[in-house]
């Protein structure tokens, strides 16, 4: 067990799976010498060499198109894309090709491959570089997209990941790579992202998440305790599939809840957490489901973003007004 | 003081000729005393496969017309293509990663017939390629396939495997930002794969002008760091001839090749189209006088080894093996809604499990959940 942060956990994750299974091999751009461009695959050219840890073209549709193939092939390939905006550059094969193969061939043919990448703001990045883009995957039937928001569940998540038959879009928090610390297991294990995780307990309002807005849900709930409101915090862990039960018992303990996203509102991923939550917990609400966004605009300049990001002092006020709602 | 250097890769001169070895009058390009890539048994075998692929593509629109069988692309026109290419490989270590346009391909490489059928008449079975069989799934997607093709290659190479893979698209799908990607990493990684670009002359109505300014597509391959080559498409010996050159060079190690094999689409783009709104009859009339099935039998007849009653009754043989791959398909039962669900992942998932008990039970059944 030591204190890592969320790169330091993915790393390990990394290099652990490759050392017990001769079928993984990274792909991405600048991960080999250089260590990726946030340093997730540090030292691991060093130790597995350029066939297993491969500096690919600059070509994010030739990354996943090619590790599709490397699957089929008998490879597990964990391919990272350097942000996942660029991801969109990809678009086409994540959803229409690697989510589907395994369904259009009858089982014959899995994608069983991994596909991480860092997401959301805060950290001052150029245009483009941030957009919180994970929502857009979740439609893909066949892929599954997670969300770590800690170093523990990171290292276990990736380690599933990899493991899972089918393939897995894992979104990394960009914002909470080198800042959120933890105590992290040395050996193998792993984490059932299929099972939401409720990371708070508290009688008066479920604030709900997945990544970074765990954390900022996490402040907002120490803040919230100072008023005397104690939240329950749930952590998605995965998107797709969604974790349907967790979220509804969560949501029935305290008949009231407040969804937070980076992504824009509309038709953000916490509208289908709120539409399944009103069908699924409808009696139990004790007033309206709130959601806590980035607005419906397009992500903005490094000097615009702190605006846009969902705040400890917006969650705050959305869960007051919740938690005092009829 | 020197002229200054505007271009070092000017781009004139007329475009190469396409490798011929066998004339449209069904003798040997390089006279009688030249010897064929292929014996008389294995032309008789490759007639054997064009023929089946032409009368399907018959029986598959006259069923398509009567309601009885789904839109498809006949091969019609590119059949010493598809066939002289696909017989380079071998079925037993190297795979093939085709378009929609291959019928006979599939085949020879072991697809059962009747799972082409039902594909293409809407049954989701018909997308399960058989345990041991090394073909991936059709591909509507124009391109997308190429770097799929390219991770394959690459893959078993990595793993120490001598196997080659042969990837189907046409010039159309050369336009897609899938195909430089694909050519440029293979080039990149010296994939044992063979890019094999059937250029038909159409991309549904667009003509071949419109893909590229460029004289011919295979000679990109160098901007990619490998070989190009241009073949006569409707020269059953010549794309043999070819493929197998680049099968080998990609076995021993030597990476890509790309091939153009200059054919003609002789039918529609599928059962939907209209070709009369944008072929002339007149181009046509010319590319069925250089139509690849005959140049086969002339040749083979030259040889002694085809005439009428052989043809006779490799018709009825061929006729045979359609209808019961017909009656095949039409023997498997009709899809349920757990088709809509298996194989979306290794397991259901818990909403999926709820959805399909709301199909089995759509009175009393649960609300989408």
């Amino acid at each position: 067990m030591s204190v890592m942060n969320i790169l330091e956990a993915i790393r390990d994750a990394l290099g652990t799976e490759m050392a017990a299974d001769d079928r993984v091999i990274l792909l991405g751009q600048d991960i080999g010498k250089f260590g990726g461009i946030f340093r997730a695959t540090d030292g691991l050219y060093a130790q597995f060499g350029g066939e297993r840890v491969i500096d690919m073209p600059l070509a994010e549709g030739a990354i996943i198109g090619s590790a599709l193939g490397l699957a089929l092939s008998g490879l597990r390939p964990v391919a990272e894309i350097q942000f996942l905006g660029f991801a969109r550059q990809a678009f086409h094969q994540i959803v229409s090709q690697v989510a589907r193969m395994r369904h259009r061939s009858r089982g014959r043919f899995a994608a069983s491959m991994v596909i991480r990448a860092p997401f959301g703001g805060g950290v001052r990045t150029p245009e483009l570089h941030s957009d919180a883009v994970e929502c857009q995957f979740a439609q893909a039937q066949g892929l599954k997209v997670i969300a770590p928001s800690n170093p523990y569940d990171a290292k276990g998540m990736l380690l599933a990941a990899i493991r899972d038959p089918d393939p897995v879009l894992f979104c990394e928090p960009l914002h909470g790579y080198r800042s959120i610390k933890g105590d992290v297991p040395s050996s193998a294990y792993t984490v059932d992202f299929s099972k939401a995780n409720v990371v708070r307990q508290g009688n008066d309002i479920t604030l709900i998440g997945w990544s970074s807005a765990v954390n900022v849900a996490l402040r907002a709930a120490e803040a919230l305790a100072t008023e005397g409101i104690e939240a329950t915090v749930v952590d998605i862990r995965s998107l797709l599939p969604l974790d349907v039960g967790g979220i509804v018992a969560a949501v029935e303990s305290t008949g009231r809840c407040v969804i937070v996203h980076e992504a824009p509102l509309t038709a953000g991923f916490g509208a289908e957490i709120a539409a399944t939550l009103a069908r699924e917990a409808f009696y139990s609400l004790q007033a309206p489901i709130e959601r806590v966004t980035g607005p419906d605009a397009p992500y903005p300049l490094a000097g615009a973003e702190q605006m846009y990001l969902p705040g400890v002092d917006r969650v705050v006020a959305a869960a007051r007004r919740t938690a005092q709602g009829q | 003081m020197s002229t200054p250097v505007i271009s070092q890769f000017p781009y004139r001169g007329d475009p190469v000729a396409p490798v011929r070895l066998l004339e449209v009058d069904g003798t040997l390009t390089g006279g009688g005393g030249s010897v064929p890539p292929m014996d008389d048994e294995q032309m008789l075998s490759a007639l054997w496969l064009m023929m089946l692929s032409r009368a399907f593509d018959d029986k598959g629109t006259s069923l398509q017309r009567q309601g009885r069988f789904g839109t498809f692309s006949a091969v019609r026109g590119q059949e010493a293509s598809v066939v002289g290419s696909a017989l380079a490989l071998d079925p037993a270590r190297d795979w093939i990663v085709p378009q929609y346009r291959e019928l006979p391909a599939l085949v020879n490489h072991g697809l059962p017939l009747e799972s082409f059928i039902l594909y293409f008449s809407g049954h989701p079975a018909g997308g399960y390629i058989p345990e041991g069989v090394r073909l991936l799934p059709i591909q509507i997607s124009i391109a997308a396939q190429l770097p799929h093709a390219v991770g394959l290659a690459w893959g078993l190479r990595l793993q120490g495997l001598d196997a080659v893979v042969l990837v189907y698209f046409g010039d159309g799908a050369s336009s897609e930002g899938d195909f430089h990607e694909a050519c440029n990493l293979a080039g990149v990684v010296k994939a044992p794969v063979i890019f094999f670009l059937q250029n038909n002359g159409w991309a549904i109505s667009t003509p071949r002008s419109r893909q590229t300014a460029a004289r011919t597509f295979a000679e990109r391959a160098p901007g990619y760091g490998f070989d190009g080559v241009v073949v006569d498409g409707n020269d059953l010996l010549a794309v043999y001839a070819a493929t197998r050159a680049a099968v080998e060079r990609a076995r021993a190690g030597g990476g890509p090749t790309l091939i153009e094999s200059q054919t003609y689409r002789l039918g529609a783009h599928n059962t939907a189209d209209d070709p009369t709104r944008y072929v002339a009859e007149e181009v046509l009339d010319s590319w069925r006088d250089r139509d690849p099935i005959l140049r086969v039998q002339r040749y083979l007849a030259a040889c002694g080894r085809w005439n009428e009653s052989i043809a006779a009754k490799a018709q009825e043989e061929i006729s045979q093996t359609i209808d019961a791959a017909f009656a095949a398909a039409r023997a498997v039962a009709p899809p349920t809604a757990e088709d809509l669900f298996l194989h979306t992942y290794a397991e259901l998932t818990e909403r999926q499990a709820r959805q399909l008990r709301e199909y089995e039970m759509p009175a009393t059944g649960p609300a989408n959940g």
